[in-house]
């Protein structure tokens, strides 16, 4: 038998293994044999989500400076502290593939990977903070909880831990936006201005129209995606109408109506165009979200030199 | 829980201090040169957030002092309400700043006074705080030339505040001046070990030393509240 019969052999058994594990729901670990194309996915879809948790950081640390009250500002610094937090875990399940979180905040930096177009949107008013966390917070448990079953185990672990503190800042966000709702005629208005302008943007979260998704049936077989955008969407727009009402605010969407046939809600036609835009970097703060970033990296260059000399010096291991 | 008048002025000030340093440590979210400092120094400032919360509810409603009081009002030390400037300027402050808290809050938590919970609570923090801040200015003073350079430069542009913080403070009965003498037993030593040098000019302050605990701040600290206070004051009345 010649060497390259016996490595093909090889690796149809790892094929084999690998479809087999993925079949029976099997966890996937770093030391596990995978396909090429199954890292590769997997490192572009984590270090994308670990992206948006530190550019995510951005629209929300607006107004920690502004918050407008002293417990206010403790929720929202505690939430944006978590979002660090998020980006640790993420970059750290991403490293297991094989990267590293330097090379890939270089791509970040260079624009060469994506984080979620929804941070590419102003917060213009402290309504928008509880917009933020109601809705955007709610699209991200939508399409996060289903992730706790991915077919990778670190990338699901992590997902676990995520979708806890999510699940926590969803419900402040809700409630911030109640007190807002219920408050001042002002605050209504702030409250109702805020939903308008972060509602499409949140349905836009879910990706592509199913038929557009690059990504999504090879991600669905490899069972690290199980549902599609469009069927992640439909369950979101069914769970935010009724708390829509419950906060006395209205959706902006006049095709919104309840559809007794297919038991869920239909709604409007999601402007394509705009969301191509933003993703090519045309969106309202795409320029400033990265220039930021790039900035607050190569601002701290000098910080980070100096913990590396300082280890090197007295003998400690390289963080 | 009342509080003796003396007293009040006591958490009035020390609330104030941690409210505007969790503040300036807040202007740091999104701008932090490692993704483990944006961790550390929101924590920080939370942990100060919350210790200034108890320290302004002894004294009132923490939301009327923290933003209807005008410039003048508030009593915080200088050294807390400086300009983050870089990552040096911030872990200098922290480092002066934390040692003062740590020492402090180790008195004020054997006593018997309405601090002494809060303080035994917060020591606890405020040791932490002062680990970080030795850390870094190890790392930086003893790193490169350049984080050298730079930690020299924030030790010293602070180094005139550091007298303001052993003023005392009505109704606490604490030994000030070794309090102060322990303090910068502590300084030198981390600034010795972190290869910098001890700076040498005066200690008084902007305007003269204790003048934050009397209201007369230096001219950034009026930009900061104006944008701390604007929403609240917009919306007279509001609940959020």
């Amino acid at each position: 038998m010649t060497t390259d019969t016996q490595e093909a052999e090889a690796q149809a058994a790892h094929e084999a293994a690998f479809d087999a594990a993925v079949a029976a729901e099997e966890r996937i670990e770093p030391r596990d044999w995978m396909p090429d194309a199954y890292r590769a996915s997997l490192v572009r879809q984590i270090a994308q989500h670990a992206h948006s948790e530190i550019i995510g950081m951005q629209p929300e640390a607006n107004w920690i400076t502004r918050a407008p009250t002293l417990r206010r500002k403790a929720i929202l610094m505690a939430k944006v502290q978590d979002e660090a937090g998020h980006g640790l875990y993420l970059y750290s399940a991403a490293e297991t593939l094989g990267t590293s979180r330097d090379e890939l905040l270089d791509k970040l930096h260079a624009g060469r990977q994506k984080y979620s177009s929804i941070f590419n949107y102003p917060t213009l008013t402290w309504a928008d903070v509880g917009a933020i966390g109601w809705l955007v917070d709610g699209a991200a448990i939508t399409n996060q909880v289903p992730l706790c079953r991915c077919s990778y185990g670190p990338y699901a672990r992590a997902m676990v831990r995520i979708c806890k503190e999510e699940s926590f800042h969803q419900r402040q966000g809700y409630e911030s936006l109640l007190a807002l709702s219920k408050g001042t005629p002002e605050q209504h208005a702030m409250a109702q201005d805020a939903v308008d302008r972060w509602w499409w943007p949140s349905l836009m979260m879910f990706g592509p129209p199913d038929d557009e998704s690059a990504h999504s049936a090879q991600s669905m077989a490899w069972k690290i995606k199980r549902h599609s955008n469009d069927e992640l969407r439909q369950r979101f727009v069914d769970i935010c109408v009724p708390q829509a009402e419950a906060l006395g605010l209205t959706l902006p969407d006049p095709d919104l109506r309840w559809n007794e046939e297919r038991g869920h809600y239909d709604f409007g036609p999601i402007d394509w165009t705009e969301f191509w835009d933003v993703l090519k970097g045309n969106g309202p703060c795409n320029e400033q979200r990265l220039d930021r970033r790039r900035q607050a990296h190569e601002e701290g260059a000098w910080v980070r030199e100096a913990a590396a000399a300082y280890a090197a010096k007295h003998g400690e291991a390289r963080a | 829980m009342t509080t003796a008048p003396t007293t009040h002025a006591a958490a009035l000030a020390l609330g104030d201090d941690a409210l505007v340093l969790s503040h300036r440590l807040g202007e740091w979210a999104g701008n932090a040169p490692v993704l483990e400092e944006e961790v550390a120094l929101a924590n920080i400032a939370l942990d100060l957030l919350g210790q200034a919360r108890v320290l302004l509810s002894l004294v009132g409603d923490e939301d009327e002092l923290a933003y209807l009081r005008e410039e003048r009002s508030f009593r915080n030390l200088q050294l807390v309400e400086q300009p983050n400037g870089d990552f040096a300027h911030t872990l200098a402050r922290q480092l002066y700043f934390s040692t003062y808290q740590r020492l402090l809050y180790r008195e004020l938590a054997t006593g018997d006074t309405p601090l002494t919970g809060l303080a035994a609570k917060a020591v606890k923090e405020v040791a932490y705080h002062q680990d970080h801040a030795e850390h870094w200015t190890l790392r930086l003073g003893d790193g490169t030339p350049e984080s050298h350079r730079r930690m020299q430069q924030a030790c010293e542009a602070l180094w005139r505040y550091t007298g303001e913080m052993f003023q005392p403070l009505d109704g606490l009965d604490i030994d000030w001046p070794q309090l102060e003498a322990d303090w910068l037993t502590s300084v030198t030593g981390v600034l010795e070990r972190a290869t910098l040098t001890v700076p040498e000019g005066p200690r008084t302050g902007a305007w003269a030393a204790g003048a934050g605990r009397q209201g007369l701040h230096t001219e950034p600290f009026g930009r900061m509240l104006a944008e701390m206070q604007h929403l609240h004051r917009s919306h007279p009345g509001a609940t959020w």
